[in-house]
Order: structure tokens, then C-alpha cells, then sequence
């Protein structure tokens, strides 16, 4: 090893090798089993508890941990699954801690929630270790449906579809299914490839062929899709990435967030990945802090995470800025991006100190950058789309668009907060209006 | 720091608190550890006929129930009198007695219903120097299958002849352990009194099978595929031997009866309670056996300190302080009114009270939009139910309705006047005088 946290510059391999296998390692070890009857025990089985309230996609909280209670973790993983297929990816990626652990009698109580995403985490790997898919698909309708996109929204939505008994051809533009659940998320959130293997695990429900590589717009269009099929429902994300706008924002050294995450999902080696000694992330959200804190686990001497507005606005709940600042990511409020330093490559960036409502206070800072990681949010990619309500595909009720026999749902629609959850209950919802509509 | 010697029939200890005949007392080795750790006294693991001893199984001999992390809440056991020879005990318990004048050493024997076997083996620990004797008519496995233990507890008849045997080859105090496998607790207490015993100790076990295996379809514990019913004890056992403790000691002919209160004791509280309902000492076991001997510490510095907070200076004084408040169901106070009353700044939504009343009792507590829970005054009987499911301990409490206010349920005012159901105008065998 030749490169350490104080080698100048963009390098690779700062660390040794334990040190990245444990820096990437799960971020929350599952519960054993003694572990998660004890967790389970302090539910108190609320009447029409404020958990399932706060859950996107209305998982019956007290009921699946009373399953765990009780011995059986089969059952409770499908009173999980039955309401949200992608729930051992929620376990591991929701924010709990502004969901339903949020809304937990408990954490009013006394501050500590039931661990109800860890139990539904220990519940639903019962069932993918045992390799077992517990529902069924209906007899065949003879009815098609193209879902296009095979992220969150779309691999809900593909299931439920398949699971009533339609047929589903399920489009994705990259090589690889999962769509932000396999390239958009922190490493140590989904370790040992639980993404890859999520899928193929969803698809045992039969009747989805999944076609990679195909690209709305660049390999096929809505209007080729409509035809060959009954419905189209689109859950194409947020292919676009917001620019900073700024002189300067072409230099090397200065790059997405999404594909750093992405190309830390991707590798098989993480020492081979070059980072930066002085890596500044701009942004405040989840993208932001995934960023930033893998940035520090890849070596980087000095992360600074800067928003330009107050901490209590930062779309990252409490705990992701917490765990950001344990990791040793200095976060750095109301400081909005200014200009660009450097010759060739990025050498400082320029931040001006703003208030809460983003007013100019005429002082500026330098902070010195190898690398600048830029996570001020997505935008839909694409033409020919569904008549759009700002910057999102307009939808009504159960992600109808203003194209009949097109729905669409996750982060490409209105609604929704852009988490994993919430593009679950939209694509699973979707299906089931889809369902309605073919069927009737 | 509160004085908690204690003399019972005679027998002195620095504490209360003795070790039930039980595999804790079972060996030299264990009482010695028990009285450095602070015992008051042991009562030895039972002695049987002299001769080959009796055999214990070679499988499991404890069967246990849990809660979520593993804290043992009741405990069964078929394990048999002590399986080591008679002299073996009788030198060791000799040896121990003169090591620790100042404890109490009793001696639990359990031989045939035949007047020569008793003589004989009260002939023999007469030796020991042993305080008294225990006579175990208790266990209900095994032995009882025998003719003894529990076979002899539950006949009031076999229960007074052996005691008046005791009594009348021995001038050791008698102590008679009963067991619980019967319907009426009284009547072997009542026999064990008019044979002479000295006293009484209760609860023995109690008949059990802790749970059955779902996959070879068999009682547990299991040995090669079969099980036999055991004895429980331990916290789960206690309200049943509180009742029982209760009855004798409110039995008017049996309100100088001396009592051993056994059954579940776990902490000084336990013990508290059992000595306020009759008990002139407690006798422990399975908190012995799931936490070893040290837990008396717990239990002397606890006793002490409620003690103090009393103002109580002798144990003695804590005996038999609540039997006046033991009553008959008859005879409570039906003008006694109270409505359930929810904190709203200790609750913390979480509903359980809503759903055991609406589900399964009267329907008197409401929930809003918003999650806020509150008694119906109309409705609410005062059942309780509230009050025992809710999980934040003060949330929910039960007050009183003051003389002369309205019921809103009944529509009738809250009389101060005590009046109870044998007076009452729906009993049909009302005895009320004009």
C-alpha cells in the first residue's frame, strides 16, 4: 500500500483491505434470534397502531411482530410482503427513524422505538434464506403489460401484475435490474449483493420477463409500448441530474453523486476506486450523506458536506446527519455554491454564507477540493412522456397519467416523498388499479 | 438498618428467609455456601427410609416457561427425595449444625404411612441437631406414586395421624408441608393442627406439564420420547400459594396456626406479602436455583429498608397485617363506586386499554381522530381491566366517587353507607333484617 488518507489529490487505494471490508460492512448486523424475540416482546400491539399509519405501504406492524414473537417468521415475512414485496430492501433502507419508528408509542414514551426495521428485516431474510416465495400466481389472464423501468416502482408493480395472473415484460435501461435499490444506495445499506438477489428472488413469482438494456426513448417508444400491450406503466425515475449553474463546473474532479454511488455498488474491489484527500459533497439529502460518508470509508482525509440552507431543512433525517458527522463528515450549513476553482481540475470551491431563505450574506468561503460530489437532486430524462404536473409526471388516483392505458409511479411521478418505500405502494397500487381496469 | 431476627415455633435465625427442602439443601457443600451467603436457615433436601436410597432419572429433571428474554417465570421439576444415603445426610447435616449454631436446620423426612418408619427416622435425626422437622406430604411425582408425598397430603386423615406420631416420638418442633393438588387447602391444615404439628409450610408443587413438543408430539421434559407431570414452582406459582396461605390464616380455628410461606418468592417484597397474609417466614427455592444463593442479600437489605420506611422493628410485627383484609367476596363494600381515570400527559396512545374494553369488556373508553383515549364515566364499571393492560405504570388509576355524587352509569347516588350483596335486594337468599 503506497497511498494513505494524506496522499494528495484523487488516489486509490488509501486503505488496506480490512479496512474497507469493514468500513462497507452492514451498517446494521442483523438481529440473531434471541435478539429479535427480545425486540419483538416490547411491541405492544397497539390498536390501530400509528406504525402501519406511518408506513407507505401499510405493512400491519403489530401483527407481523407478533408472528416474530410467536416463533413464526414465515408468517410474519408475509403480512410484510403481502402489502410490500420490496420489504427486505425497506428494512434495510427505510428511514424508520421518520417513519414508522418515528410514530412507535415507545419512542414517545421513552425515546426508544420499537427496532421494528430490524425485525422486519430478520423476518423477511427468514424467508429469502429459506429461498421460499410465499405467494402465487393466478390462473393467466392472456392480458400483457409493459413496466418500464425495473426500480422500486416498477418491480412492485411487476409483481402484482404477475401475481394476478397477467403477463408482464419488465423494461430496464441498464445491463442490470434494481433500479436506485441496485446503483442509488449506500453499500453498507445492502450488502452481499441483497439487491441482486431481492430480485431474483421477486421474479419466482413467474410470469415477468425481464428485458435489460431497453431504454425509453433510445430503444422503444410509449407509443410502440401501448400498442403491444394492454398497459404501460412507467417507473422511469429520475434519469437526469440537476446542475450547480455555476462557471467552472466542467473541470475535472467534479462529478454526480448518483454515479460515484453507483460505481461503488458496481465494484468488486473498492480499493481500486480513486478518491479525493479533500472531498466536498454539495447537497442535503440522502444522496448527499450516502456520498459523503462512503467518501470518508473510502479514505478521504477531509469530507465536507455542504447545504445551503439549515440543518432542520436538510431533506436527511436526524440520524443520516448523525451518522455522517460519527463517520467524520463535517457538515456545513448555509453555504451555497459560488464558483468553481481550479485549473484544469478543481482545486477549491467557493461557497457564500446564506440565511434560512437562501439570502446572500456577501461573505465567502474556500474550501479546498480534489473532488466535488454534486447531489442537489434528479430530474426526469425523457420525451414524449405523459403530460407532466412541474417537473414530474401528473398522475391522479392510482398513478392514472393523462394518457389512457398509461400509469406510472416512484420518484418519475407527482406524490411520493422519492423514497424506496413510497415507490413501492405506488407501483403495487398502480397494479392493482391496472388489474381493476383490465379485468372489468 | 431494621433487626430481622426472626423466631418461628420456637426456631430462631438471623433472618426470615430459609431454603425450601429442595435441591439447593441437598448436599453439605450447598448449605455451606447457602449460610455464607447469608441464609436464614435450610431445611434439608428430604431424607427418606434408611436402606438403598431412591434413584432419580438420568434425563432431564427440570422443565421451565420463559418470557421474551429468557427469564424463568416458572419452573417444574420431577426430580425425587434425596438420592444420596440416609447416613451420608445425617453426618453432614450434624457437622453443618454445629458449624452454624446461629441458623435454623430442619429436617424434611418422608417415609411410609407406618407409625414404626416415622419413629425410626425421628430417632435418627434426632441426633443431628437439627432444629426441627419438616414432614414433606408434598411432592407430587414420584413418591406420591408410592403412597407418599402428595398421597398422603391430600387425605386430611394421613395427615393427622403421621403428625401425631411425630409429635409423639419426638420432641422436635413438627412442621407440616402441604400440598397445593387439592381442593380445599384448609381441611389437611385443620388435620396436621389437630394431630399436633406445630406448623404448617405451603405451597408444595404444584401438578404440571410445562409444554408439550410439537415435533415428537411429548410432554416436556422429555426422556426417550415420554414425559411425566412435574412439580411447579417458582414466580408463576405465587398467587396460588398467597390465596392458600391466606385461607388457613383467616380460618378463625386456625388463626394461631404457625405457617412457612413457600411458593414463588423471589424478591423481599415477595416475602413481605406472604408474612402480611400469615406467614411467620418464607422458605425459597427456584429464585435460589435461577440466581444462586447470593440473592438474600438482596432480599435482608430490601426487608430492612421497607422495614425502616414502616417504622416496623420485628418481623413478627409483619405477620398476619393483612389477614383482617382478606374477605369474602359477599362482603365487600357494593357502595363502593369508582370510574377509571386516564393521565393524558403520561399516555402514550398507544390504544391497548381502548382495545380490551371495547373488544372484551363495557365499551367505556373512547378514541378520537386523534388518538386520544378517555373513559366513558357512563359506562365504566370500574372493572380494572384498563389499568392491568395499560403499559406505563400510574397512567390509568381507579378513583373513588365521593358519597353523594351521581353514577352515571346507574343514575343512582354513591351511598356512604357500607352495604354488601347479603343485604342486597337482587340476592335471593338475602338475610337483611327489616
Amino acid at each position: 500500500m503506497t497511498n494513505n488518507a494524506l496522499t494528495p489529490g484523487i488516489a486509490a487505494g488509501r486503505l488496506d483491505q480490512t479496512a474497507y471490508a469493514d468500513n462497507f460492512s452492514d451498517l446494521h448486523p442483523p438481529l440473531d434470534h434471541h435478539e429479535a424475540l427480545v425486540a419483538a416482546d416490547r411491541c405492544y400491539f397497539c390498536h390501530d397502531a400509528p406504525c402501519i399509519t406511518a408506513c407507505p405501504t401499510d405493512i400491519d406492524i403489530p401483527l407481523f411482530i407478533r408472528q416474530i414473537a410467536t416463533g413464526t417468521p414465515e408468517a410474519a415475512a408475509k403480512t410484510i410482503l403481502g402489502q410490500n414485496i420490496l420489504g427486505g430492501m425497506c428494512a434495510r433502507v427505510c428511514p424508520t427513524e421518520t417513519l414508522c419508528e418515528q410514530a412507535c408509542v415507545r419512542e414517545a414514551a421513552e425515546g426508544k422505538p420499537v427496532l421494528i426495521g430490524q425485525l422486519q428485516r430478520y423476518a423477511t431474510d427468514t424467508v429469502m434464506e429459506k429461498g421460499t416465495h410465499p405467494f402465487m400466481r393466478a390462473e393467466p389472464t392472456g392480458k400483457t403489460i409493459a413496466v418500464v423501468g425495473a426500480g422500486p416502482a416498477g418491480l412492485a408493480c411487476a409483481h402484482r401484475l404477475a401475481m394476478k395472473g397477467h403477463d408482464v415484460t419488465l423494461y430496464d435501461g441498464r445491463d442490470k435490474p434494481g433500479g436506485l435499490n441496485e446503483f442509488g444506495i449506500a453499500t453498507y445499506k445492502t450488502v452481499d449483493s441483497f439487491a441482486e438477489r431481492e430480485v431474483t428472488w421477486l421474479m419466482q413469482i413467474g410470469g415477468i420477463i425481464l428485458e435489460t438494456g431497453k431504454r425509453l426513448g433510445r430503444d422503444m417508444t410509449l407509443d410502440q409500448l401501448k400498442s403491444d400491450h394492454d398497459a404501460v406503466f412507467l417507473g422511469i425515475g429520475l434519469g437526469g441530474v440537476n446542475a450547480l449553474g455555476l462557471p467552472g463546473e466542467d473541470k475535472d474532479g467534479m462529478l454526480d453523486a448518483v454515479d460515484f454511488i453507483s460505481d461503488l455498488r458496481q465494484s468488486n474491489d473498492l480499493s481500486s476506486l480513486p478518491i479525493g484527500r479533500d472531498v466536498v459533497v454539495i447537497g442535503g439529502g440522502m444522496t448527499a450523506v450516502d456520498a459523503a460518508v462512503q467518501a470518508k470509508l473510502l479514505g478521504a482525509l477531509n469530507v465536507s458536506l455542504v447545504y445551503r440552507r439549515g440543518r432542520g431543512r436538510m431533506n436527511a433525517s436526524g440520524f443520516e446527519q448523525d451518522l455522517a458527522a460519527s463517520k467524520g463528515v463535517r457538515i456545513i450549513t448555509n453555504a451555497s455554491p459560488k464558483a468553481v476553482h481550479g485549473n484544469g481540475a478543481v482545486r477549491e470551491i467557493e461557497f457564500e454564507y446564506t440565511d434560512n431563505d437562501l439570502n446572500p450574506t456577501g461573505e465567502t468561503v474556500r474550501l479546498p477540493a480534489d473532488q466535488v460530489f454534486k447531489a442537489i437532486g434528479q430530474t426526469l430524462d425523457g420525451d414524449d412522456l405523459p403530460a407532466l404536473d412541474g417537473r414530474k409526471i401528473a398522475i391522479t388516483g392510482a398513478g392514472r397519467t393523462s394518457i389512457e392505458g398509461v400509469w406510472a409511479g416512484g420518484d418519475c411521478a407527482t406524490g411520493g416523498d422519492d423514497l424506496t418505500v413510497t415507490a413501492v405502494a405506488e407501483g403495487r397500487d398502480a397494479a392493482e388499479d391496472i388489474h381493476a381496469t383490465l379485468i372489468s | 438498618m431494621a433487626d430481622l431476627t426472626s423466631n418461628f415455633i420456637g426456631i430462631t435465625s438471623p433472618n426470615p428467609f430459609w431454603l425450601a427442602s429442595a435441591p439447593p439443601t441437598d448436599k453439605e457443600y450447598n448449605v455451606r455456601r447457602a449460610f455464607e451467603a447469608g441464609w436464614g436457615g435450610v431445611v434439608w433436601k428430604t431424607l427418606g427410609e434408611a436402606g438403598p436410597p431412591v434413584v432419580n432419572v438420568n434425563g432431564p429433571r427440570y422443565g421451565a416457561i420463559w418470557g421474551a428474554d429468557r427469564r424463568l417465570l416458572g419452573l417444574n421439576n420431577i426430580e425425587l427425595i434425596t438420592d444420596r444415603p440416609l447416613e451420608v445426610n445425617l453426618e453432614e447435616m450434624k457437622r453443618v449444625k454445629k458449624d452454624y449454631p446461629d441458623r435454623a436446620l430442619i429436617a424434611s423426612l418422608m417415609v411410609p404411612v407406618n407409625e414404626d418408619a416415622w419413629k425410626e427416622i425421628l430417632r435418627r435425626v434426632e441426633d443431628t441437631g437439627c432444629d426441627g422437622v419438616e414432614l414433606n406430604f408434598g411432592c407430587p411425582h414420584g413418591m406420591s406414586e408410592r403412597g407418599m408425598g402428595s398421597a398422603v397430603g391430600q387425605v386430611p386423615e394421613y395427615v393427622g395421624q403421621v403428625a401425631h406420631w411425630c409429635k409423639k416420638h419426638s420432641d422436635l418442633p413438627v412442621i407440616v408441608k402441604l400440598t397445593p393438588n387439592i381442593t380445599d387447602i384448609r381441611n389437611p391444615a385443620r388435620a396436621a393442627m389437630e394431630g399436633g404439628a406445630d406448623a404448617v409450610s405451603l405451597i408444595n408443587t404444584i401438578n404440571s406439564i410445562t409444554s408439550v413438543d410439537l415435533d415428537l408430539f411429548a410432554p416436556e421434559p422429555t426422556i426417550d420420547g415420554k414425559g411425566a407431570h412435574g412439580g411447579y414452582c417458582g414466580p408463576a406459582v405465587k398467587p396460588i400459594a398467597l390465596n392458600m396461605v391466606a385461607e388457613i390464616a383467616r380460618s378463625p380455628e386456625m388463626a394461631d396456626l404457625p405457617i412457612s410461606g413457600i411458593g414463588g418468592v423471589t424478591t423481599w417484597r415477595d416475602a413481605a406479602e406472604f408474612m402480611a397474609l400469615g406467614a411467620g417466614n418464607v422458605q425459597v427455592c427456584t429464585a435460589a436455583m435461577t440466581y444462586g444463593f447470593k440473592i438474600v442479600q438482596e432480599m435482608i437489605s430490601g426487608l430492612s429498608q421497607w422495614m425502616d420506611e414502616k417504622g416496623i422493628t420485628d418481623t413478627a410485627d409483619i405477620v398476619r397485617r393483612a389477614v383482617p383484609n382478606c374477605s369474602d367476596w359477599q362482603h365487600l363494600n357494593l357502595n363502593y363506586v369508582a370510574k377509571a381515570k386516564i393521565n393524558q400527559d403520561l399516555c402514550i396512545n398507544c390504544g391497548r386499554c381502548f382495545a380490551a374494553c371495547e373488544d372484551t369488556s363495557h365499551q367505556a373508553i373512547s378514541m378520537s381522530e386523534d388518538r386520544v383515549f378517555e373513559v366513558i364515566d357512563d359506562e365504566c364499571v370500574a372493572c380494572n381491566l384498563c389499568v392491568n393492560v395499560c403499559p406505563v405504570e400510574g397512567c390509568i388509576t381507579m378513583e373513588q366517587m365521593a358519597p353523594g355524587t351521581t353514577d352515571p352509569r346507574t343514575g343512582k347516588v354513591v351511598e356512604k353507607e357500607y352495604a354488601n350483596w347479603t343485604t342486597h335486594p337482587n340476592n335471593p337468599g338475602t338475610c337483611a333484617a327489616e
